[in-house]
């Protein structure tokens, strides 16, 4: 019984594209939907060369569409008043090279999609931070949104109260390096580097990025501030402000979050019981044989087929070299 | 141009809130937000103490906004959230797109900072559900809000945040109780020790943010003072300051006057710079990274 494939009430697995390698890995390791950023307009900065031309989604979307998988461009970024015009454009082309839906997080953009490309499904991203089942339903009833990525700042019980008090379909994180802010609410790349989030959609851009070797030591800053140091074995990770290690009141420490992966796997069945429709896995940035391995185990795990130990070390191994977590799903920290 | 003083976003006693806004109702500010804006566990005032000093500062002859939680999760938040859109007296700032679905048809409301708005679009979208007033994100720079008043929606009035620790994100956890070691639900309401919140500062000792519960701010003051001759060519209708815990009064006078004299205004950054003592910062407006001084460099270039 456990090991029907995609039943009518599957959860849909949706996977990171950050190349078109990557769509051809998530897609062919059994991914239901591919997301991925259109190079340009939406990601000025290229999303540090993680985004897709449009010679690439097409190629991608012929790829998805013949294996059976679904294609959604992610446009959620807010952009500014002189760079809305090229976001538009970036939904257009969506539109044009048959998206299966698109995914934003600003009300501009929303009514810009809603009235232009009525057949198309929006999505709304994770960073439009709604948290609550009455801003779920405003962006329902203003630009008919169908699927709704939920920040990954909820409990278990929460997420469940959702579902049952909307008709949002309902996506959730199941896989990857968490963000500790609400996303769509933290400035501190904008801060520190001068490059938001928000409006660009780079968080701390690989040029502010230093790494200073010295004798016992390596330093990395972030447009000159320093946001850790590193001793001889410890390990070092990308300095985003929110993951450097600070001193606050005479102690220096994580202050904000250690580095940790995030790894639901085994909430799965009870994800699926309450009503979530889709898991999302984070990580544009990962290598394909990454991406490939853990779109095949959670592919495994929605479908119930989990070999047990063996496909639990390998998740559990990939879910990072940090601590692993239930993320906000259970809140250790609570 | 009117000066608004934002909600308090730290946690201090009821009797402090109670005789700070006793001072407010006699300092030179027009407009005054109340409400808890940064944790839901934080209780020293309900519901009715917020409307008790609405209508104190009612009758002092301010404007008051009753702001709501932004990210409200839990049934009881969104009673809360129900019960402040729903007051009846009092107009809303929304903090998030719940607030704004609680709306009637008719409301008029503030589209605050938490909402997000960055383009002319969304502005427009607003209006058209009735905000009256929208606050710009903390990261618009100057060419982006001249942009924005280009295609501002008649009748809508624009706020920009202008001095204060910034706001800089907001989390489910809890980075003051982290810092004891308590879990969130069990945090002794440690923000009650920390009226300014909790220094962060880097291993070198530089002063980078301040934990304020769930919320993360930074380290140095955003201080604006010395563009308000832009924002009033740019037709800004209100200037934000967030609520120090010292100077609160003196502050908003120093701002009456860069107001009334925006040639002045300086000068008059300059004195308030020395009264504060805290380290600035200006960067956003500027179109750099926020915790950059430039307005003050650019001013000492000046009459080098």
């Amino acid at each position: 019984m456990a090991a029907l494939a995609r039943s009518t009430q599957s959860m849909d697995l949706v996977c990171p594209a950050g190349t078109l390698p990557a769509l051809r890995a998530a897609v062919d390791n059994g991914a239901d939907w591919v997301y991925f950023a259109l190079h340009g307009a939406t990601h000025p900065h290229g999303n540090g060369g993680y985004a897709l031309s449009e010679a690439e989604v097409a190629a991608g979307m012929r790829h998805a569409h013949e294996q059976g998988a679904r294609v959604l461009l992610a446009a959620d970024v807010y952009p500014e008043t002189h760079s809305i015009d090229d976001a538009k454009r970036a939904i257009d082309t969506g539109a044009s090279l048959g998206a299966d839906a698109i995914e934003l997080a600003d009300p501009g953009l929303m009514r810009y999609a809603a009235r232009t490309h009525p057949g198309l499904p929006l999505h709304l991203s994770v960073r439009a931070a709604a948290t609550s089942y009455h801003a779920l339903n405003f962006y329902r009833e203003q630009f008919g949104v169908k699927r709704a990525v939920l920040p990954r700042v909820l409990a278990l019980e929460q997420v469940e109260h959702i579902v049952a008090n909307t008709d949002v379909e309902i996506e959730v994180f199941g896989f990857g390096t968490p963000c500790i802010m609400v996303e769509g609410r933290c400035a501190l790349s904008s801060y520190v580097a001068g490059v938001s989030r928000n409006t660009s959609g780079v968080c701390s851009p690989v040029s502010a990025v230093e790494w200073v070797h010295a004798a016992d030591k390596l330093e990395c800053r972030l447009n000159g501030m320093l946001v850790d140091r590193y001793y001889e074995c410890e390990k070092a990770s990308y300095p985003t402000p929110c993951k450097g290690r600070y001193d606050v009141a005479g102690q220096t420490y994580y202050a904000l979050e250690e580095p940790a992966g995030l790894s639901a796997v085994e909430l799965r069945a009870t994800l699926a019981r309450i009503g979530v429709a889709a898991i999302r896995i984070e990580g544009a940035r990962r290598n394909i044989a990454y991406l490939s391995q853990v779109t095949r185990l959670w592919r495994k795990a929605i479908d119930g087929t989990l070999t047990g130990t063996p496909d639990a070390q390998a998740l559990h191994e990939l879910a990072g070299p940090a601590e692993q977590s239930l993320g906000a799903y259970s809140r250790p920290w609570k | 141009m009117k000066l608004a003083l934002g909600p308090i976003l730290y946690y201090w006693p009821r009797d402090t809130v109670f005789s700070f806004y006793r001072a407010v109702a006699i300092a030179p500010v027009d407009i005054v937000y109340l409400g808890e804006t940064v944790c839901a566990r934080r209780h020293e005032l309900d519901v009715h103490d917020w409307l008790d000093l609405a209508h104190m500062l009612e009758g002092a002859g301010k404007q008051v906004v009753l702001s709501t939680q932004p990210l409200a999760e839990s049934e009881s938040e969104l009673e809360m959230l129900g019960r402040i859109v729903g007051n009846g007296e009092y107009p809303v700032e929304a903090n998030d797109m719940g607030a704004v679905q609680l709306m009637g048809p008719d409301a008029s409301f503030v589209a605050g900072g938490g909402l997000n708005v960055y383009n002319a679009d969304t502005l427009a979208c607003m209006a058209g559900l009735g905000a009256s007033r929208w606050v710009a994100p903390v990261e618009i720079s100057r060419t982006a809000l001249a942009a924005m008043q280009q295609q501002r929606p008649p009748g809508v009035e624009t706020e920009v945040f202008v001095h204060g620790r910034l706001p800089l994100a907001h989390s489910a956890r809890c980075f003051t109780a982290r810092r004891f070691n308590l879990q969130k639900e069990a945090c002794g309401y440690r923000c009650l020790d920390f009226p300014e919140g909790l220094a962060v500062r880097t291993r070198e000792l530089q002063p980078f943010l301040v934990l304020n519960g769930l919320q993360t701010q930074s380290a140095s003051v955003y201080n604006l003072m010395r563009e308000i001759p832009a924002m009033a060519s740019l037709g800004v209708d209100v200037i934000r300051m967030s609520p120090p815990y010292a100077y609160m009064i003196r502050i908003a006078e120093f701002f009456k006057r860069a107001i009334s004299n925006p040639a002045d205004a300086g000068s008059v950054a300059r004195e308030l710079d020395q009264l504060t003592h805290l380290p600035t910062c200006d960067g956003y407006w500027h179109g750099a990274a926020g915790m950059e001084q430039v307005g003050v460099a650019a001013e000492a270039e000046a009459t080098c």
